[in-house]
């Protein structure tokens, strides 16, 4: 016997503002960004199709290529900093009382803080005058400059950025570390552990879930970072700090270069999107080989 | 291997006042080298506490610890040298589950050679041998608990071995196959173990000797049988057995006992005091009788369960109900039915302010 | 509330999770689901609730068609294995929500008269996590009854509590449920549980409903082998056995003789299976008993009862002994078991020969 239940057609209705939603934030800027790249437009009545063109000169611009290979190292050297630093944090961090709360806190600050404030307030903080870090930096006889010297500067963002988002990491870890149940270091007393062999073979592992989305989300948020270098350096000195989106905005918005930079914009998509997959799939990968060994709460 | 002695008592708070105040009330016992002992109770009865205080976990607010008359107390589970296994396996998850078993005798510092062969022992004992070089992470809930288990008996100079109710993740039918590997492990390398545990299946198996605690008292030490023939304590009777022990209020009034009403002649050579008691009886040893016996109670059934083995009938005298638990083979009353229970026989026990009269 | 399902199955993707199967559970009274993890009892109990739509198949309610209809447009309360509460509400503001919610009156009076039956009517002030295990699910329970659901649904609610507290609880829900209000259904994987709730019991497996029957009957008389084993505990003994005049030989062990009812057809005769209840095995000889020799691996100890495991010739045994009994690993060990009292199945499984019922006229 078959019974064909009426299916419930409701749910459709409901997601419906959410397709429109989409559709003008995400899928109509897309379109048209695929339209600037595979066109010429003069005006609107004078366009011209240029096939894949853009896409070839793109990829031909030496200063992309740069652009591109200072965004990896950067965002390689926020990882390589933050996510150490982070765990560091997390496991000084005290884990009861009225203390770790007062450490939380403490942690959090930077995180409250928005982008273009952190750019002002490091863009005074390093200043050689009136800056507490510029100037204490010349004192000890450093010639301190993020305006003048190109590695000063690429320091002086990198630095930023561990101090604005490493807590973000340790609030990760600190949580991770929570969740692992008393019984583990109970039975690593017993087992006559070391504080090492603890970390190595308890803490670690089970913290691998949160770390993977630490460094999912610092690299994806590093590998976009615009306001920070742009309040402080605004790219400078040179090409030093100019990342990705900022070169893409200079294309699109200073020069108006509106086909070669909608083809970048198309190709820093992709990028982003197939690191996003790789790393999701690690993660996934990851995740699933830890599964059973994070569910005895 | 050692012999355990505790003279302690615990309370969370800094100054107990009263008896609630105590996770552990004052209490001495003497684990004697190579026994097998079980603490029994329901949780929050202070059994947890005071095997934490035995392996050095947890230090107790007073009193002592003694290995073989060496007083532990202030020592680190490391320095007494005790293995605990706990309620869910705990496994080092990128180890294979050899490393997992070498684990604490690396950390000892033992001689690869010797880790190597003794891993060995170990995983051939626990039936792990096959399984040496797979990742423990990947292993069923009963295998990783026989890891941890593992891990505690790699050592071979531990002074005792402690379970927290370490079977309770375990499949129904998985489990005696690990209760009948810890009574053999028992057999083989006469360790002192200590067993915690509310299950009263487990504790009276496993254990030569059963503690069984209540709200941070030990109210009776003693073997399986014991606790089932003469519970020194209400609450034993209670605990041990399903369905757990009768009790009546009654009264010894001028040589006669009044139960419900009714009148007793004392039973023969025992010295009742004078004064309100409870009588116990297990349903196990309540029995059906001719009417108006002289060691019976009228009642009137109320429940007749065939419970497949057993009848389990429960019936009504007055306000009480007793439950009686009868062998498939006799002829159950039904509902409504009102018949005879045999009360008072030699396995009867009598109480007073809850503690067994001899 | 008259419950019916009729011709149910259930897949998922590609997998089967429900086999087709109807079902009547006993209007106003316990109807016990009993079978392992993964047996499908879950599974079958959202598709009574209406939080699942059955892949084929109809589910009626007083003799009308539910099927599509969602849970929130049911009455049917529901108990989980996990204690679920609301966790800010006060113990009173749990159990009077459903109350609450469908704007009742005398809200107090009803809370505390639920709370005096599940004696938690001393707690009414604290939050739930201030309570122990057994309180906190007892809260559930007054919540569950407060809904006052023709239909109630409990997903094995005692497995997470000792086993002490589950023996009281156990005896407070027969009560409650004997009052007869609402239909009940009971999901758990103990046999004993099922045996002590009485009423009706549905025995499953694999997706599959083996046997639906009053409990004691379905234990006394089990259709198959497959409901043996699942309504059993200790699991019953199963030896392999081959049909002779005048009775069974064991494979490897004694013969016993049982009159077989005439064997349909010749090759169900070869490989039978008899079963003993671990009850059946007595270490004292009676009238007629055959004896089983063999050696004690372990002796579990209730209290109650002691279990005896035993390796044989024909296989591992277990035997349930009342009171306590000690045996040393490895002793030598006669148990004795009457042929009058042991269950044969034939090579499919299916059940020949059930013992006599003792104890009744």
């Amino acid at each position: 016997m078959i019974t064909t239940k009426p299916v419930n057609q409701k749910a459709w209705w409901l997601v419906l503002p959410v397709v429109i939603c989409v559709a003008f934030s995400a899928v109509l800027p897309l379109m048209t960004v695929v339209n600037y790249s595979l066109q010429d437009i003069f005006s609107p009545e004078r366009r011209v199709f240029v096939g894949t063109e853009w896409f070839a000169l793109v990829m031909r611009d030496e200063e992309l290529h740069a652009a591109l290979w200072r965004q990896l190292t950067f965002s390689l050297a926020v990882l390589t900093v933050e996510i150490p630093l982070g765990i560091m944090l997390a496991l000084a961090m005290p884990a009861k009382g009225w203390k770790s709360s007062a450490v939380l806190v403490v942690v959090a600050l930077s995180l409250l803080i928005p982008w273009n404030v952190v750019g002002t307030i490091w863009q005074i903080f390093g200043r050689t005058d009136i800056g507490l870090l510029g100037a204490m930096l010349q004192e000890m006889g450093y010639d301190y400059s993020y305006t003048g010297n190109g590695t000063h500067a690429w320091l002086t963002v990198l630095t930023m950025d561990v101090w604005h988002w490493t807590p973000l990491v340790a609030l990760l870890c600190f949580a991770g570390l929570r969740s692992i149940p008393d019984a583990y270091y109970q039975a690593a007393r017993i087992d006559g552990a070391s504080k090492f062999a603890v970390f190595r073979y308890i803490q670690l592992p089970k913290m691998r879930g949160v770390l993977m989305i630490a460094v999912l989300l610092r690299f994806m948020d590093s590998f976009m970072i615009y306001t920070e270098p742009f309040v402080l350096t605004g790219g400078g000195p040179g090409n030093a700090t100019t990342f990705l989106s900022q070169y893409l905005t200079q294309k699109a918005v200073g020069q108006f270069d509106l086909g070669p930079a909608a083809a970048f914009s198309l190709i820093y998509f992709l990028i982003i999107l197939l690191l996003c997959f790789i790393l999701y799939n690690w993660m996934q990968r990851v995740g699933t080989d830890s599964k059973e060994g994070s569910d005895h709460e | 291997m050692a012999r355990i002695d505790l003279d302690i008592a615990h309370s969370y708070r800094a100054n107990p006042q009263q008896d609630e105040d105590y996770a552990l009330l004052p209490l001495k016992m003497s684990f004697a080298d190579g026994g097998a002992y079980a603490l029994l109770g329901p949780s929050g009865c202070g059994k947890t506490t005071m095997l934490n205080i035995m392996s050095g976990l947890l230090a107790p607010s007073s009193g002592t610890v003694k290995f073989d008359d060496i007083d532990v107390t202030q020592l680190s589970p490391q320095q007494r040298n005790i293995a605990q296994v706990f309620q869910f396996p705990v496994i080092y998850d990128t180890m294979t589950v050899a490393d997992n078993l070498a684990f604490p005798l690396r950390n000892r510092k033992m001689p690869e050679d010797q880790i190597k062969k003794r891993v060995g022992e170990v995983a051939e004992m626990l039936e792990l041998s096959g399984q040496l070089d797979q990742r423990a992470a990947n292993l069923a809930a009963d295998a990783k608990q026989k890891i941890s288990l593992g891990r505690g008996l790699v050592r071979p100079d531990v002074s005792a071995v402690l379970f927290d109710e370490p079977l309770t993740v375990i499949d129904p039918h998985l489990k005696w196959q690990l209760r009948r590997k810890l009574k053999q492990i028992h057999h083989e390398l006469k360790l002192t173990l200590i067993y915690v545990t509310h299950d009263q299946v487990e504790a009276l198996t496993f254990a030569d000797q059963v503690m069984v605690m209540t709200r941070g008292r030990s109210v009776q030490v003693g073997s399986a049988d014991a606790l089932f023939e003469r519970p020194q304590h209400t609450f034993v009777g209670h605990f041990i057995g399903s369905p757990g022990m009768n009790f009546l209020p009654a009264q010894v009034d001028d040589q006669t006992l009044v139960v419900a009403g009714h009148k007793f002649g004392l039973p023969p050579g025992s010295a009742l005091p004078e004064g309100e008691l409870k009588l116990g009886i297990r349903p196990e040893y309540v029995t059906l009788t001719a009417a108006d016996d002289r060691t019976a109670l009228p009642v009137n059934i109320t429940q007749a369960l065939d419970i497949g083995t057993h009848v389990l009938l429960t019936g009504q005298c007055g306000d009480l109900a007793i439950k009686a638990r009868l062998s498939p083979d006799q002829h159950a009353p039904a509902c409504g039915d009102t018949v005879w229970f045999g009360v008072l026989g030699s396995h009867t026990c009598f109480y007073k302010n809850e503690e067994l009269l001899p | 509330m008259e419950l019916e399902l009729e011709g149910i199955s259930k897949r998922v993707g590609a997998q089967p999770w429900l086999y087709d199967m109807s079902l009547a559970p006993k209007t106003n009274a316990v109807t016990v689901l009993l079978g392992a993890t993964q047996a499908g009892k879950t599974s079958l109990m959202r598709i009574m609730a209406g939080l699942d739509i059955p892949t084929r198949g109809t589910v009626r309610v007083n003799g009308q068609d539910v099927t599509g209809v969602p849970v929130r447009e049911r009455n049917v309360a529901m108990v989980y294995q996990q204690f679920i509460n609301y966790p800010s509400m006060r113990v009173a503001d749990n159990i009077a929500s459903p109350l609450r919610l469908r704007g009742e009156k005398n809200i107090d009076e009803r809370v505390r008269s639920l709370a005096q039956r599940l004696h938690i009517d001393m707690f009414l002030d604290r939050y739930p996590a201030e309570l122990s295990g057994g309180q906190q699910q007892r809260v559930a329970l007054a919540r569950a009854l407060a809904k006052g659901a023709p239909l109630m649904l409990l997903d094995e609610p005692l497995v997470n509590l000792d086993y002490k507290l589950r023996e009281e609880l156990r005896e407070e829900l027969t009560q409650l449920f004997a009052a007869g209000e609402s239909t009940v259904i009971y999901a758990t994987t103990e046999p004993g549980e099922a045996l002590l709730l009485g009423g009706h019991t549905a025995v499953m497996d694999a997706g599959e409903l083996l046997q639906y029957g009053p409990t004691a009957e379905v234990f006394h008389s089990p259709k198959s082998l497959r409901v043996a084993r699942a309504f059993s505990d200790p699991p019953m003994n199963l030896i392999g056995a081959e049909a002779m005049n005048l009775g069974v030989q064991l494979n490897s062990g004694p013969a016993l003789s049982i009159s077989l009812p005439g064997l349909v057809s010749k090759h169900l005769t070869k490989a039978l299976t008899v079963g003993v209840r671990a009850s059946e095995l007595r270490l004292q000889a009676g009238e007629g008993d055959v004896a089983l020799p063999g050696v004690v691996e372990l002796a579990e100890i209730s209290g109650s009862d002691t279990f005896v495991h035993l390796s044989t010739s024909a296989g591992e045994v277990v035997a349930q002994l009342t009171g306590v009994h000690y045996f040393e690993l490895g002793t030598s060990l006669t148990l004795h078991l009457n042929p009058a009292h042991v269950y044969v199945f034939d090579a499919e499984g299916m059940l020949l020969v059930a013992p006599q019922r003792r104890g009744r006229n």
